[in-house]
């Protein structure tokens, strides 16, 4: 198509990213601003006076001395080290015992009440069996992490699978699919949010396992003996700080499994 | 592409009984299909048209071979047919793409294991995005096309693999009317152009009539046939040709009572018998009025 070039207008500038982000967003941030301000003045203005109370500037001291000291780093690698082996062992047994359970019918008969069972105990209530089994150390605390892990993958790709609509399975049946054709291309693609999911959770609950290991468990390094150690020393500057990284490190699994689960299951928006 | 009309799928005293939810022995066991004798010729459209319960998708999944508990012979080509084969394509009343493959890899999906190199089912998809008009759409995913566009592809999907029959189970029924009626003209066209041979089951008599050379009217409790009517007119078809209109409304006088009102017996089935009436679509079934 032509068009005869006319005096445009100079397309408007485009807002810098950071402004655009901020603009969607700046109403969220309102109220940790203004609790960090409080928090300031309180511990500036001397109001309240007690070493249970730090002031936003030494947490800031202490942070640039657990990073600087390298305190932080070898704390994080190990409590991260730990809980993406719990995650990735409880992961992959948990895909195999939960693809078991959704496409053999006699293997969910036989092992499926067990495993209903099994999953109502209160994941916390295993720590003084593995503490007494497998002592205090990282062998102990990785299989925590596993079994917090584990749970939602067997419960999610379980279902996930015995979810395949039976329209489809029938779909797959005119066209002659093989038992296997039909995993790969029906049972499979079909199940891929439902397990998705149970992945993702399995990395939301072992990283909060992982904190609740170190602390219950307590052997070794890791950000949440950083935390007993704060508060076992009355160093709320150390313990918030802690808090903070956990939050963070929290916060970017979730916002990389989100950003992985958009890419992954993109044709599914809309799709409800 | 000849044309032989022979006796390609030949249906001979089909019957079908489900036993009803418990009961133990056989013999309070539902009748769904009773003595079924159809024949259809090769390259021929027939339509089978009946309320509900009739158990006219029954006998669809029985020819489609996706249930082998049956009395009597169903045969193609005079072999028996036994499980589900390439050989006979269905479009469904929902029309069952793959939500995670776009059009042209569902419709690819029906040749996953056809004989056929890679190349050639390249362009077997081609050919058949092409004959539904879908062209431009091929990388679009099932949600982001109308329903309308769906049944296309669903369509494409069941004549890729070139079978001997194409079955369409009220593959327009969840349509709304404008998009209905476009539907059977294309549905006419494309029957026209690969001249298969098609049997279509639905509740709508006009649709039946369209479409259909011969249409074979069912009636419940038992399922059975209760008349063959063949279509003697042209096609394409005119819906105001008054011979169209004659032939409508006599099919239409089977499903009346003498005062005009939708026959009492068609309508309500005897109780209990819904839940072991399951055919392909139990609930839409149920949900449907004939028309």
């Amino acid at each position: 198509m032509t068009t005869t070039p006319i005096d445009r207008p100079p397309a408007p500038r485009r807002p810098a990213a950071w402004r655009a982000w901020l603009g969607a967003r700046w109403r969220g941030l309102v109220l940790p601003a203004a609790a960090i301000l409080a928090w300031w003045a309180l511990a500036r203005l001397g109001w309240v006076s007690t070493p249970l109370l730090v002031s936003p500037g030494t947490v800031l001291d202490t942070a640039a001395s657990q990073i600087v000291s390298g305190q932080l780093w070898r704390a994080l690698s190990a409590s991260l080290a730990r809980e993406l082996t719990g995650f990735a062992i409880g992961t992959v047994l948990g895909l195999a015992l939960g693809a078991l359970l959704g496409l053999l019918p006699l293997f969910n008969r036989i092992v499926g009440p067990s495993f209903n069972t099994f999953k109502q105990i209160s994941l916390f209530a295993w720590i003084p069996l593995i503490s007494v089994w497998f002592g205090l150390g990282d062998v102990a605390k990785v299989t925590f992490l596993s079994l917090a892990a584990l749970v939602p993958v067997v419960v999610n790709t379980c279902d996930g699978i015995r979810n395949t609509p039976a329209t489809l399975l029938e779909v797959a049946r005119v066209f002659g699919y093989t038992r296997w054709q039909t995993l790969l291309h029906v049972v499979l693609p079909s199940a891929a949010p439902s397990i998705f999911t149970g992945v993702y959770l399995a990395l939301i609950y072992s990283w909060l396992a992982t904190i609740g290991a170190e602390y219950l468990l307590v052997a070794g390094h890791g950000i949440g003996n950083t935390l007993i150690e704060g508060s076992e020393h009355f160093r709320m500057d150390l313990v918030i700080f802690g808090m903070f990284v956990i939050g963070l490190v929290g916060w970017s699994m979730n916002a990389l499994a989100r950003a992985l689960e958009r890419r992954l299951a993109r044709h599914r928006l809309g799709a409800a | 592409m000849t044309t032989i009309l022979g006796k390609e799928l030949s249906i001979r005293g089909v019957g079908k009984r489900y036993a009803r939810p418990g009961d133990g022995d056989g013999a309070q066991a539902l009748q769904v299909l009773q003595d079924i004798d159809l024949d259809v010729p090769a390259g021929r459209f027939v339509s089978i048209v009946g309320a509900s319960g009739c158990g006219k998708s029954t006998l669809l999944r029985l020819i489609l071979g996706l249930d082998d508990d049956y009395s009597g012979q169903i045969l193609l080509d005079g072999e028996p047919v036994r499980g589900a084969g390439l050989d006979r394509g269905i479009v469904f009343q929902d029309h069952r793409l793959f939500p995670w493959l776009n059009v042209e890899r569902n419709i690819a999906a029906g040749l996953r294991n056809a004989p056929l190199s890679k190349a050639e089912k390249q362009e077997l998809v081609a050919e058949h995005v092409a004959l539904v008009g879908l062209q431009g759409f091929e990388k679009s995913f099932p949600h982001q096309i109308s329903g309308g566009m769906a049944q296309r592809v669903a369509i494409a999907r069941g004549l890729v693999n070139r079978p001997r029959v194409l079955l369409l189970d009220e593959p327009l029924g969840a349509l709304d009317a404008l998009t209905r009626s476009r539907l059977q003209n294309e549905l006419q066209r494309i029957w026209e152009k690969e001249r298969i041979t098609m049997i279509l089951v639905t509740h709508d008599v006009e649709e039946a009539v369209f479409l259909g050379d011969r249409v074979v009217v069912m009636q419940p409790r038992p399922g059975r046939i209760r008349r063959i009517v063949d279509i003697d007119l042209p096609h394409p078809r005119n819906r105001s040709d008054p011979r169209f209109i004659r032939l409508r409304d006599d099919v239409l006088g089977d499903f009346l009572d003498p005062d005009g009102r939708i026959a009492d017996e068609e309508r309500l089935p005897p109780p209990g018998a819904l839940p072991a009436t399951v055919g392909a679509l139990p609930a839409l079934d149920r949900l449907r009025m004939a028309w």
